[in-house]
């Protein structure tokens, strides 16, 4: 069998990858609550061999670009067919963007579930959370592994769906209620855009398939060219104004700027299901569109919606990191890091580069995952505490914990050659050639970056541990606590099956970077993902700057945070009286909420008090009016008519039907299935001489 | 293809026939759903298949069979609702104990 072959081969069983998990996730649904370790096996060796299939596809592909051409086979079959001219067809898609994201999310998944089972052991819904986990992972890689917007749009609103269920696994806290609920309709606004632009397409394109190989039916993105002839809406060829679309879906999912208020809330849900939602699935999920879609963005030259996308994404990376700079709760901070780093890959494929935006979105995927295990570590290790001015100290508590956490936040940092430093440098250079603005802002939330998760590690990990300060004033909740199993209120270790993922994603965040780096004589991760883009020339200015405020961030976090660090819980933070009201601010995240509170929602609020006004006043008015009216005019043909004349002939009518009423009120026996059974009996006697006269 | 159409028919009738015995013999609420459920899946069955064997014209009877899948679910989500609110009434499901219809 030759390569081509064998390429097809695994092209027409990718649907293997995610028929795993979903085959776990139905099974999971049947299990009883006790069946916990049952679930979790089934859980974790459906991810692995996910994974191993996903590996196989992964390593077929490489090596296949050696012509300047990306590898692609697709697979397509008809799924409902209207007419001999309308159908709606299905496919799959194994290409190295694909096999990429395909192994990522399948390795990263699988350590995630490992430490799930860790992370989730004292819940009573063990099982349930771990079915929703299956299926989340499952509708994920239907998502990347599709070759059709419209099964891509389905594992969209699946993906939507399962973290819409996560985050309000403990659906008990309002919180958590409320943020699945913002969750869901931040994304869902999203959606709108998302699913107008696949309508457009269809209208102009005639197909939904992406590609399809054939010169006859070409897919949608086949015809990037020739959409980008026609003319859309606002200026922009037909082209670009489906990517433009497409591209509020993708700000929905991958919260940028205006949609990004949902994704900090979704910090109620479970820290594993925080680590999924950020490193290998939600989120992701947006921006591997774009990249999908990556023809349509760029079919047009100069098209306005390429810097739309560059400047949401600088927007969303510099406005998230500031307000990182001041949140306490451990996960808030990841959260909002999160924001930034997706604003720097949309930021990066706005800039017409591809491969830096999936380069990043790739190394991201595994230094957020560790960090956010390494986050729910601490969290398990001093006894659901989030906040960080609670923690401090823990290095000598959980020394693994503690050195992986660092490995994840220099790579977050870009701290000179981890993973995040190559990938961000890559985008950043990207950028530089196209805005020198948007460079700077883009360097200057790379500088926030190194600067916050440096604080963030000082906090929890360095000074004394103040975890312990508020129990001497509550001795007798402090019993009971101890009687729930926690002998000694100290921060402890967290078992292997906790540490051991964060552990294996470490050693990617420290090397998985040099794929990516220009530093060889090919750019390996560009040669293979898209070896047709012209590479941006390297600068030299552009990777020293960037070491430059990696190294500057992380000194200044370490002046302020580091050299003296907190004494008390109480204690304000060091920046708070520097920066005044401006901390406030950041610490109230620019009060996007607020302004989303006294704008949208005040005014659907209004709009719904305005019509219950008009109602209540106007449409009930109208009805009273002519309810009165006739009950006057019957009022005077009472008097007249009705006493004196009718009645009399009336009552002894009425006599006769009332006995006639009783008579038949026996048969209304209110046994809704007699009644049924008569007519079934009516509908065979009907049907019966129907046949026989 | 080589499936005669009478074959379906058949399939569709005993369909009908043991959702009608659902509905008409189970005293449990939801049982009697489901056997509302079954007959309609029945004749949506008939519909497919006439449409398959070419009775109608283009899209028809597809459009039938959608709008009814749809208004199954619709009906069923609200006959679910129906059957929780009797049971915080009754605190029982059984279809012989609701008779506050009785004339």
């Amino acid at each position: 069998m030759d390569h081509a072959d064998y390429l097809q081969h695994l092209t027409r069983q990718q649907w293997l990858i995610p028929l795993f998990p979903l085959v776990a996730a139905a099974i999971q649904s049947l299990l009883k609550r006790p069946a916990r370790k049952l679930s979790a096996a089934l859980t974790i060796i459906a991810m692995g061999l996910s994974c191993i299939f996903a590996v196989r596809a992964f390593l077929a592909t490489i090596g296949g670009g050696e012509h300047h051409e990306v590898v692609r086979t697709v697979f397509n079959f008809t799924w409902f067919k209207f007419s001999d001219t309308a159908s709606l067809d299905l496919g799959f898609i194994l290409d190295p963007l694909t096999a990429g994201m395909a192994a990522m999310v399948t390795f990263v998944g699988f350590w995630i579930f490992v430490n799930a089972t860790g992370y989730m052991h004292d819940d009573e819904n063990f099982t349930r959370f771990f079915c929703f986990l299956s299926l989340f992972a499952a509708s994920m890689l239907g998502l990347v592994i599709s070759n059709n917007l419209l099964m891509l749009f389905m594992c969209w609103e699946l993906v939507g769906l399962c973290s819409y269920l996560l985050i309000g696994f403990w659906y008990f806290k309002p919180s958590a209620a409320a943020a699945m609920k913002k969750a869901f309709i931040a994304t869902r606004i999203g959606d709108v855009g998302f699913f107008l632009g696949i309508l457009m397409l269809y209208w102009k394109s005639g197909t939904l398939n992406l590609y399809t190989h054939d010169p006859i039916h070409p897919g949608a993105l086949e015809q990037a060219g020739a959409l980008a002839q026609l003319t859309g809406w606002w200026g922009l060829s037909a082209a670009s104004t489906i990517a433009f679309l497409l591209f509020i879906g993708a700000m929905g999912k991958s919260a940028q700027f205006p949609l990004h208020v949902w994704l900090p809330d979704a910090m109620e849900g479970p820290t594993p299901v925080s680590a999924l939602i950020h490193a290998a699935t939600m989120v992701a999920a947006g921006v591997f569109m774009i990249g999908r879609m990556y023809p349509l963005f760029t079919a047009e030259p100069g098209a306005w919606v390429m810097d739309f996308v560059m400047w949401i994404g600088c927007i969303t990376a510099v406005f998230s990191a500031t307000i990182a700079v001041a949140q306490f709760d451990i996960k808030r901070v990841l959260a909002y890091s999160t924001c930034s780093q997706l604003g720097f890959m949309v930021m990066g494929l706005g800039a017409h580069s591809l491969v830096a935006g999936q380069f990043h979105l790739l190394t991201h995927a595994f230094f957020k995952a560790l960090l956010f295990l390494g986050a729910g570590c601490v969290i398990v290790g001093t006894h659901h505490e989030q906040d960080m001015r609670k923690m401090g100290g823990l290095r000598k508590y959980m020394p693994i914990t503690f050195l992986c956490y660092v490995i994840g936040t220099l790579a977050l940092s870009g701290f000179p050659l981890t993973a995040g430093f190559f990938s961000k440098d890559e985008i950043l250079l990207a950028t530089y050639h196209h805005s020198k603005l948007a460079w700077i802002l883009g360097t200057f939330a790379a500088f926030l970056t190194a600067f916050y998760m440096t604080r963030q590690i000082f906090m929890v990990f360095f000074g004394r541990w103040r975890g312990g300060d508020e129990d001497r004033g509550h001795g007798q909740e402090h019993k009971s606590h101890d009687e729930r199993g926690h002998e000694h209120h100290e921060p402890h270790e967290v078992p292997w099956n906790m540490w051991l993922p964060f552990a294996m994603l470490s050693v990617f965040a420290l090397l998985m970077g040099w794929l990516g780096t220009p530093w060889f004589h090919d750019n390996l991760f560009h040669h293979y993902i898209a070896p047709e883009e012209v590479a941006s020339e390297s600068s030299n200015l552009v990777m020293g700057l960037s070491i430059a405020v990696a190294l500057f961030g992380i000194l200044l976090g370490w002046l302020i945070y580091g050299r003296k660090t907190m004494e008390h819980a109480t204690d304000p933070d060091p920046l708070a009286p520097t920066l005044g009201g401006l901390f406030v601010f950041l610490n109230h995240k620019w009060y996007i909420d607020e302004l989303y509170e006294a704008t949208v929602y005040r005014f659907t609020a209004t709009c719904g008090m305005f019509f219950r006004l008009f109602d209540k006043l106007v449409v009930d008015g109208i009805l009273h009016a002519i309810a009165w009216v006739v009950w006057a005019i019957s009022q005077v043909f009472r008097w007249v008519g009705d006493e004196f004349f009718i009645n009399g002939g009336f009552d002894s009518g009425c006599e006769s039907v009332r006995l006639g009423g009783k008579v038949l009120a026996k048969l209304q026996s209110g046994r809704m299935q007699n009644y049924f059974r008569v007519l079934s009996l009516g509908a065979a006697i009907l049907l019966l001489m129907y046949f026989f006269t | 293809m080589s499936i005669p159409l009478g074959y379906y028919l058949m399939l569709s009738a005993f369909l009908f026939a043991i959702g009608l015995c659902g509905a008409l013999s189970r005293k449990n609420a939801i049982i009697v759903l489901i056997g509302i459920e079954i007959m309609f899946n029945a004749g949506i069955l008939n519909f497919v298949v006439f449409w398959h064997y070419k009775y109608f014209a283009v899209l028809t009877a597809q459009m039938f069979a959608i709008f009814a899948i749809s208004i199954a679910a619709a009906e069923s989500a609200v006959g679910l609702a129906l059957v929780i609110a009797v049971y915080r009434y009754y605190r029982s499901v059984d279809v012989d104990q609701m008779t506050s219809l009785k004339g």
